[in-house]
């Protein structure tokens, strides 16, 4: 054992990059919401890609180290203490058997990340160690941390050359009350009169408290659909497609006043209509929102989300390279 | 929307998920052929290993695949697909190396009745059952009638998905005769594990109790999903159903479904299934033939 949780906070899981390949039979990929801080963590303690960490939502967990350990939280601010001490995050920290982590309130962002030198070492279930909780698989035991959890962590590879090592703040994301999204419309946006498209894209939605790591539920305009007889096999809301596939980001509007973004524990597919979908590139910011925060939505072409997700690939091999 | 003269079905429509999915809608409409085009199309696929795919999802009239686009371009793959889709066209001589299976369903089980009744503030009718209300607006004379008709033939397993394990069933009848029922006004917070359920055109089998808004008709005895893979069926996969399986569901007393109960408890549990080649041209000119050849090596010896 190396972590035994004191206290849990209010919903702290293992993730890792995701349990990728299965989305046919209908596993949707779980792991880490906030793939940047997530993948930076790592970087700071040395890990290889895709150890497992925590992932530690609104409120913070408080955990005992029971052996040495090489530590780096980051994502939301959310300031780290080390023995009640504030501790910097964004930063490698060396800690001592007997030391607490623990986390003060939320102050921006939504998810914060610990990264731990050999990472957390739970089984892995289809070549993933990310928590799905809703079938209860993956992660610890299935499920989020509960108080005297104790958790193993594997082999650590160069820990101790991290120590002291920090991102550069230009690399340091902020997280604001206000965030922008960038969507590719399409799937069955044909579905949306066009004055709702423009009204879907003009509006400042606000995130409701219905916003966890299986979709994130919006509020603030009113969409309409077309009119239409109901294809055969649809049923008979004019929301209602007959089912299809969900790609992970994807907006559905169900009764037209709650836009819902799926996330990584969505369901991976049913019966309403898609609008488009959140790029791959923003979604980790949609992952630092929370309720109450605005989001609009912005349209772009192909090439711009594929730009986005290039710019996002280069930068985190600039921290890594400069981390090594 | 422009028709395609060879297969009868409007032209399909590429779209791109985000930068990670390419999602195509074959059809609006559900039929028999539009999901026997979405199987060939993805089979064929599939066959072709092609780098920077990373999941391919055939639906009920669409499908969907996940790439890696910096591995592969999302137009370069859609380019493939429309070519594939040519290659497969209006799906004739179209045969299916599947199997058939039985699987048992006890309709108004305790179990589902109880929870159809705790929303029945949530349903378009909350003075009846949804057997009853799903009977009456399907025009027949009793929820008995409408029950045989679910039970008299079998389904095509047209898609797997919502959460893991979770079949959707189309029956392989003629179209005058496909069942249609609107889902629940506002979806329930609960479902029992393994209820049968229908919404819009679909049967499906709930692989975890959950939220739900499909009507509720019954409960399976044996699980579709098996997380820990006790089950000789889940020894390959934690899911059993797949995308061409044809089941029958078979109607069960309750003391039969107690005993399957007690056989997937003991481990010893083994649904009931043949190998079959499924031929979509038989399927689609005369189903009721067809079914009951099928249904004869379900249960023939």
């Amino acid at each position: 054992m190396a972590i035994r949780v004191k206290s849990p906070g209010l919903l702290t899981t293992v993730q890792d990059t995701g349990r990728f390949g299965e989305y046919a039979i209908g596993m949707p990929p779980s792991g880490a919401m906030d793939v940047f801080s997530y993948q930076v963590g790592n970087y700071l303690v040395g890990n290889d890609d895709g150890a497992a960490g925590l992932e530690i939502t609104y409120f913070g967990p408080e955990l005992e180290f029971t052996e040495d350990a090489v530590i780096a939280v980051t994502g939301a601010e959310m300031p780290s203490k080390i023995n009640g001490e504030e501790a910097p995050t964004w930063e490698t920290l060396q800690v001592s058997e007997g030391d607490v982590l623990s986390f003060d309130y939320l102050k921006n962002g939504a998810r914060s990340y610990l990264a731990v030198a050999g990472g957390i070492d739970a089984p892995v279930f289809m070549h993933s160690r990310s928590t799905y909780t809703l079938i209860g698989l993956g992660g610890h035991e299935g499920r989020a941390l509960q108080e005297g959890d104790e958790l193993q962590l594997g082999e650590a590879r160069n820990g101790e050359a991290q120590i002291g090592k920090r991102v550069e703040d230009r690399h340091i994301p902020t997280y604001t009350k206000e965030t922008e999204l960038r969507v590719i419309i399409g799937l069955a946006s044909y579905r949306l009169t066009e004055e709702s498209m423009k009204e879907f894209l003009n509006v400042e939605w606000t995130v409701t408290p219905d916003a966890d790591r299986v979709g994130y539920r919006y509020r603030g305009g009113e969409l309409g659909f077309v009119e239409r007889e109901q294809p055969a096999g649809a049923g008979s809301d004019p929301a209602n497609v007959v089912d299809f596939g969900y790609p992970i980001g994807s907006i559905q509007v169900p009764g037209g006043v709650e836009p819902i973004v799926l996330m990584n524990d969505a369901v991976t597919g049913g019966g309403y209509a898609t609008i488009g979908t959140v790029i791959s590139a923003d979604r980790d910011r949609l992952a630092q929102s929370k309720t109450n925060d605005k989001t609009r939505f912005r349209s772009i072409g192909l090439q711009e989300a594929l730009e986005a997700r290039e710019d996002r690939r280069k930068r985190l091999a600039e921290i890594r390279d400069a981390l090594a | 929307m422009n028709a395609n003269v060879e297969t009868g079905l409007p032209e399909a429509r590429y779209t791109y998920g985000g930068d990670e999915f390419v999602f195509v809608e074959l059809a609006e409409a559900m039929s028999l052929k539009v999901n026997f085009r979405a199987m060939a199309i993805t089979n064929r696929l599939r066959e072709e290993n092609v780098e920077g795919v990373m999941d391919i999802c055939p639906s009920n009239a669409s499908y969907m695949v996940r790439i890696d686009p910096d591995v592969l371009h999302p137009d370069g793959l859609i380019s493939r697909l429309k070519e594939i889709d040519e290659e497969v066209g209006d799906v004739k001589g179209y045969e299916l190396q599947t199997r058939v299976v039985d699987v048992p369903v006890m309709m108004e089980d305790p179990w589902t009745h109880e929870a159809l009744m705790r929303f029945r503030d949530r349903h378009q009718d909350p003075d009846a059952t949804d057997l009853e209300y799903s009977a009456r607006i399907n025009g027949y004379d009793s929820k008995d009638d409408f029950i045989a008709a679910l039970l008299g033939s079998p389904w095509l397993i047209t898609m797997i998905g919502f959460v893991p394990g979770l079949p959707w069933c189309y029956q392989l009848v003629p179209p005058e005769e496909q069942v249609e029922v609107p889902k629940y006004v506002r979806p329930r917070t609960f479902t029992p594990e393994r209820a049968f359920g229908f919404g819009g055109g679909f049967a499906v089998v709930y692989s975890v109790q959950g939220a739900g808004g499909y009507q509720l008709y019954g409960l399976a005895p044996a699980p579709v999903l098996d997380v820990k893979q006790r089950l000789t069926d889940f020894e390959d996969s934690i899911v059993f159903p797949k995308p061409g399986d044809v089941w029958n569901y078979r109607g069960v007393d309750r003391e039969e479904f107690d005993e399957i109960r007690a056989s997937v408890e003991d481990g010893s549990f083994e649904y009931r299934k043949k190998d079959f080649t499924f031929h979509a041209d038989r399927a689609l000119e005369d189903p009721h033939a067809y079914n009951k050849e099928i249904l004869g090596v379900l249960y023939g010896d």
